[in-house]
């Protein structure tokens, strides 16, 4: 059997609060495979952003090893962990977290700025990124002339111009009406299906965890 | 797309907001530039002395005259090159606010040739010195009076009381920009011949003497030497170069020109507090957007250039506007200040220094208010960055 893409060993995170340890994530282990599609989904609290911004190396676990894809991130300096996150993975927010200044195009490029792409290759990966998600015709629109949907849509496209190997949601459809919500869900069923990409989504909608090939609860930190 | 686009772009997120900052920077510029200026102005006199000219004076004080006799005296020392003489006459052309130049009363013969920063044309010099009242006078100041060579005017002493009637024979114009052309010259010997009849115990005196040296590295040894001649004798003399003696006027109104360096300083802590708060909120409104810059991947040079572009852009739209302002304002003041202006700056001008010294503040405070804000975003931790949108 191949390597997986994800694995946790013996992961906790804890927080603390003058000098009180809160602990969120207790030895947490899992092994994700590459061309997964998971779900995660848990009560409010119980550590399920904590864990997605473990995976993607944007916060750092208080023990265990997490290697995703072929890395063990603990090993990483902070800047080769930023190097590492703009190449593998995509991260999609709850809140779409594009930036108001920036037209769609522009927002789907800005990954891009961090390769040495040429500046139309840029913007024809950005275009092509944003066709995918359906917003030809929206490439010159700022996020408040988008609708939720549109604008998480861009997010999306933002998430895989950079064809990376993992694409992180956190709460995708957390903020978005149910039409949008399954529209962004299908996007990701397809990104899965066609595009091989390896998705790992929290969600506390159940029909978006449908869409997934697997779901798994996380209980006070731990797997239930 | 660039990330320089990205600077721009944020910049004019809140274009009021901007605006204001960038005309508070602009008027605090202009008005530090303007400061400079007056400074520069005040000095202008020292700048133009020259290394070759003692002036002797009273040593008791300025007021109390030197007979006309030392005159040989000072011409035998040792490394006197020529002499000259003055004589302060303080005069009132039609009235006290016309007034406000120098006037002095000097030796035709040789006045001239010790102040060579005053360019004269030859034709002009003869007739000056052939006629007992010619006058010569500053470019500047026949502008303002629009003084034509041939015109009588009519002048009432103070010092020296009577009216008193001269012909503009000459206008000369200065060598540099410095040289002080608001000047009003007159012969000696037109003054001295009038007091003989009026005041004879006031005739065969003079304000002061200038000395040329023959080699200004002397200057200090000569003007000893002076100094020694006349000790003892019934009016003892204090020379001293002419920067040393135009320092020792300035010097009177020290205390002002300190204030005024004082309020310009402050004027740059006021930018930099306008530009800070300007940036730390711009900062604090963001601090999600920098998170998710950072979880794409960008690092701290990239907010650093950010940040800090955008407050250098703010800044030098700000110093831009203020330079190009300060000439306006310069002229306004000089136009206030009226006929006062010639007399106490002969020369008003915005240095090109002044603009450099005012683009590199600008430079300064654009970088010193991104101090805060581009620590605060680089050290921020992406999911505390992240955590303040939802
Ligand atoms: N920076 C922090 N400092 C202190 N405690 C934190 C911090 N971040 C998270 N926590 C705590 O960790 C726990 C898990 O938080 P987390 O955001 O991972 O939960 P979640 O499962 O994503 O919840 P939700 O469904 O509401 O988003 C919570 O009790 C939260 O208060
Ligand atoms: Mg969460």
């Amino acid at each position: 059997m191949a390597d997986p893409l994800i694995e946790l060993v013996d992961v906790s995170k804890s927080y603390y609060r003058d000098s009180l340890e809160i602990p969120v994530l207790q030895n947490i282990s899992m092994t994700v495979p590459e061309g997964e599609f998971l779900a995660l989904m848990g009560p409010s609290g119980s550590g399920k952003t904590t864990l997605l911004n473990l995976i993607a190396g944007i916060d750092r676990p208080t023990r265990g090893i997490l290697r995703v894809a072929g890395t063990e991130l603990g090993r990483l300096s902070e800047s080769e962990l930023a190097r590492w996150r703009s190449r593998t993975i995509g991260f999609i927010f709850q809140f779409y977290n594009l930036l108001p200044v920036l037209t769609a195009l522009e927002n789907v490029e800005l990954p891009l700025l961090l390769t040495p792409l040429s500046k139309k290759d840029r913007r024809e990966h950005a275009a092509v990124a944003l066709e995918l998600v359906g917003l030809a015709d929206r490439v010159d629109h700022y996020p408040k002339q988008l609708s939720g949907g549109q604008e998480q849509r861009v997010a999306i496209a933002r998430a895989i111009v950079t064809d990376p190997t993992l694409l992180l949601a956190d709460e995708p459809t957390g903020d978005l009406d149910r039409t949008s919500a399954e529209e962004i869900m299908n996007l990701l069923g397809r990104l899965n299906a066609e595009f091989r990409k390896t998705i790992l989504i929290v969600t506390h909608d159940p029909r978006a965890a449908e869409r997934a090939r697997k779901v798994i609860h996380l209980d006070k930190g731990a797997f239930a | 797309m660039e990330l320089f686009r990205l600077i721009f772009k944020n910049a004019l997120r809140h274009p009021l907001r901007s605006v204001l900052t960038v005309l508070g920077i602009a008027i605090a510029i202009s008005a530090f530039g303007l400061i400079r200026t007056v400074i520069g102005a005040w000095y202008s006199g020292v700048e133009a002395s020259a290394p070759n000219r003692l002036i002797t004076r009273n040593a008791v004080s300025l007021g109390f005259p030197l007979p006309i006799s030392y005159r040989e005296a000072i011409r035998g020392i040792p490394g006197v090159a020529d002499v000259s003489y003055a004589n302060w006459f303080g005069g009132i052309y039609i009235d006290e606010k016309h007034s406000q130049f120098p006037q002095f009363a000097v030796d035709p013969a040789t006045w001239f040739e010790l102040y060579p920063e005053f360019h004269l044309p030859p034709e002009q010099e003869t007739a000056f010195k052939q006629q007992r009242n010619a006058a010569v006078v500053g470019r500047k100041l026949a502008e303002r009076f629009n003084w034509k060579v041939g015109d009588t005017i009519q002048m009432r002493g103070m010092i020296f009381p009577g009216n008193w009637e001269f012909v503009i024979r000459g206008i000369y114009t200065g060598a540099q920009k410095s040289t002080d052309e608001t000047q009003f010259h007159f012969h000696y010997q037109y003054l001295d011949e009038k007091l003989r009849q009026t005041e004879p115990w006031r005739a065969g005196n003079v304000g002061w003497y200038v000395v040329k040296v023959q080699d200004p590295k002397q200057a200090a040894e000569v003007a000893d030497e002076i100094d020694r001649r006349f000790k003892n004798s019934l009016a003892e003399t204090l020379t001293e170069t002419e920067k040393a003696f135009i320092l020792g006027f300035i010097s009177m109104s020290e205390t002002i020109l300190v204030a005024l360096r004082i309020i310009s300083m402050v004027i740059i802590g006021v930018i930099l507090l306008v530009l800070s708060n300007t940036m730390a909120m711009t900062a604090r409104e963001r601090l999600s957007e920098y998170a998710v810059l950072k979880t794409l991947g960008f690092g701290a040079r990239h907010l650093v250039f950010l940040i800090v572009g955008e407050s250098l852009l703010i800044a030098l739209a700000g110093g831009v506007l203020g330079i190009l302002i300060t000439y306006p304002a310069a002229h306004g003041f000089e136009r206030a200040m009226g006929d006062a202006m010639g007399a106490i700056f002969p020369a008003f001008d915005v240095a090109p220094v002044t603009q450099l010294i005012c683009g590199l503040m600008a430079v300064g405070v654009g970088l010193a208010a991104s101090l805060f804000p581009t620590w605060r975003a680089v050290q921020v931790r992406i999911v505390d960055g992240l955590r303040r949108v939802g």
